[in-house]
């Protein structure tokens, strides 16, 4: 195979040196707006607003991030971010892993019907205003729990992780287990769960990004701002320009203002967005397993 | 409990709802494991189902669901009637088709070049930064939009300055709004899901690749004849599934970009639903708006599936 792949005509070199130079104008189309970002959040806002920054930082300084790290909305949001995305993938793994066991379980009576009772809600369901009500007459409204429990045990996540028990763990082992007088609880957590080290990570990482990037829960639910997670948080400097009067105290001008602004919303994208960006490359593998696990057809 | 394990192939005597009852009671702890699902499933998302009559009702909140007045389909009249109908449904459509269109086709051409790439290091490079956008949020993807594209001082403008054109006002015009969602929806999202296309890619037997090389077939050939035919199950399904997700586009980012002046093109239903219950707290006719949604996108849905079925062989169920 690899003789042959060496073998090559003129026109497939063509074609090679085509799809690597697109490929890279590609990469660079993507990387150059996360880039600038950062390059921008460490420069002259003046120099900005005259467009003189385009690849390098210029006119370094970190105003940008002494503003935003002296003012306290952002900390309590990225506390409460991390609480939420804490409790939530605690809850939402939990109950999906617990729910997925017994559902790749053959021979399990009424299987089709409760896997239709968890499917019919991806094609139907309440929708908005029945949900909030329902969560209203619950005393959940600027709760922690109006976040992290309606959500739990999604279906595609149950599919994904039913999916990895029925092809990891062989039928013979059920048997062999249950021969032994191992109770199924007892199989769950010395054999299945020792076993799913890898399923468990991307259950754990789907959740924890889910958890850190959404805003529409929160949004709805929460009226409390000591309870903003930090995309509520960064709404409204970088959608409703609302920059907390605590980062600028002693700006004067509204010129200045407008540009201390904006060197303030591209260091709150690096300040959010950083942790995720800097993580997910040693995580990848399991970000991609998640999607290969989910796209064999269970 | 060992003992009383009858086997799937025991065909005995006993009736079968005895024999029903015997599994259950031997598996009891696994229904246990199925209880919390199901109690999560029952209260937050069949209760709200049953909320769905206050969209036949006037709902009052001292009433409650059960206790306010029926009023058959007034509330859907109402909207199919009410003067902006046409610009929301229309624009609601127009958004999530041309979103397909190009969103579409753009990760299968990025996977099928991916693959092509033999310098295993380098592709891994470019694999991890297309991945990257699908790790920011939202908000802060509507952020971006908003300093890049700011009429005085994005990175944008100055471009357009740069070669002596005119600043424009990009988000704050109703004509922007549709190809700035779907272009940032392109960036954000493409190198994602090149994932299960490179997948499938993987899966394609080797043997057809040496068979057309043997035979003096070019690489262009290759994608054409061997790559691309043997992904086509996994492009069928996945096209199924956009298409009958096409009434079932997301709030989030339409939201986000919304604003006074481009409230023409950027009012959808999901949007519309938000600030008719929510900040309008109609309850009532807000969930008709919702419910007329779903039920579309539950007809679509069969419909399509229905189509694939017939026209490829590849299907959903």
């Amino acid at each position: 195979m690899n003789q042959l792949l060496k073998r090559k005509s003129k026109g497939d070199i063509w074609f090679d040196i085509i799809n690597y130079v697109m490929l890279t104008i590609v990469m660079l189309l993507v990387l150059f707006p996360l880039y600038f970002v950062l390059i921008a959040s460490f420069s002259d806002p003046n120099l900005i607003y005259s467009g003189e920054v385009w690849f390098f930082p210029k006119g370094f300084t970190l105003d940008g991030y002494g503003r935003i790290f002296s003012d306290s909305s952002i900390w309590i949001g990225y506390a409460n971010s991390i609480l939420y995305a804490g409790l939530g993938t605690v809850i939402g793994v939990a109950v999906t892993v617990c729910a997925a066991y017994p559902l790749a379980r053959k021979g399990l009576a009424g299987k089709s019907v409760i896997m239709w009772f968890l499917l019919i809600s991806m094609f139907f369901s309440g929708g908005l205003i029945p949900t909030y009500l329902l969560i209203k007459d619950l005393h959940m409204l600027n709760t922690i729990w109006a976040l992290v429990i309606p959500g739990a045990g999604g279906v595609f996540n149950v599919i994904i992780v039913r999916t990895f028990f029925q092809s990891t763990i062989p039928d013979e082992m059920w048997e062999a287990a249950s021969i032994d007088g191992c109770s199924n609880t007892r199989f769950f957590w010395s054999i299945v769960l020792p076993l799913s080290k890898s399923v468990i990570a991307v259950m754990v990482l789907y959740h924890v990004v889910g958890f850190w990037n959404g805003f529409f829960d929160a949004l709805i639910y929460l009226n409390d701002e000591n309870k903003y997670p930090l995309q509520l948080v960064l709404r409204n400097i970088l959608v409703q320009n609302q920059a907390n009067s605590g980062m600028m105290i002693d700006v004067e001008s509204y010129a200045a203002k407008m540009r201390v602004t904006e060197l303030i919303k591209y260091g709150v994208i690096m300040v959010s967005s950083l942790p995720l960006l800097i993580l997910y490359p040693f995580l990848q593998k399991y970000f991609v397993k998640g999607v290969m696990i989910g796209s064999i057809k269970g | 409990m060992v003992n009383s394990r009858t086997s799937e192939l025991d065909h005995s005597t006993i009736k079968p709802n005895r024999k029903i009852w015997n599994q259950i009671k031997r598996d009891y702890e696994l229904y246990l494991f199925l209880l919390p699902i199901i109690i999560i499933y029952l209260v937050f998302k069949y209760y709200p189902m049953y909320g769905i009559q206050i969209a036949f009702k006037d709902f009052s909140p001292s009433r409650g669901i059960w206790g306010s007045e029926w009023v058959g389909f007034k509330h859907f009249i109402d909207f199919f009637d009410s003067y902006n109908f046409w610009t929301i449904m229309t624009n609601t459509l127009t958004l999530s088709v041309l979103s397909l269109v190009f969103s579409f086709p753009a990760p299968i051409i990025i996977a099928i070049m991916l693959n092509q790439m033999l310098a295993k290091r380098y592709k891994k490079i470019v694999q991890t930064v297309i991945y990257a956008p699908h790790f920011i949020s939202t908000v802060v993807l509507v952020g971006m939009l908003n300093i890049f594209l700011s009429p005085n001082s994005g990175i944008v403008n100055h471009i357009i300055t740069l070669f002596g054109g005119d600043p424009i006002m990009f988000m704050a015009n109703e004509g922007w709004f549709r190809p700035l969602y779907i272009l940032s929806g392109v960036w954000q999202e493409t190198g994602f899901s090149t994932i299960i296309y490179l997948a499938a890619l993987a899966g394609v037997n080797p043997e057809l690749h040496e068979a057309a090389i043997m035979d003096g077939a070019s690489k262009w050939k290759r994608v054409m004849h061997v790559d691309i035919p043997s992904i086509l199950p996994t492009i069928v399904i996945l096209l199924i599934l956009a298409l009958g997700n096409i009434m079932g586009i997301g709030f989030e980012k339409a939201f986000l970009m919304q604003n006074d002046l481009n409230y023409a093109t950027s009012n959808i239903i999901p949007t519309y639903v938000y600030e008719i219950g929510i900040q309008k707290a109609q309850y009532s006719f807000s969930t008709a708006i919702g419910l007329f949604n779903s039920v579309v996108n539950i007809i679509l849905i069969i419909t399509v599936n229905r189509i694939a079925k017939k026209l490829t062989e590849t299907s959903l169920w």
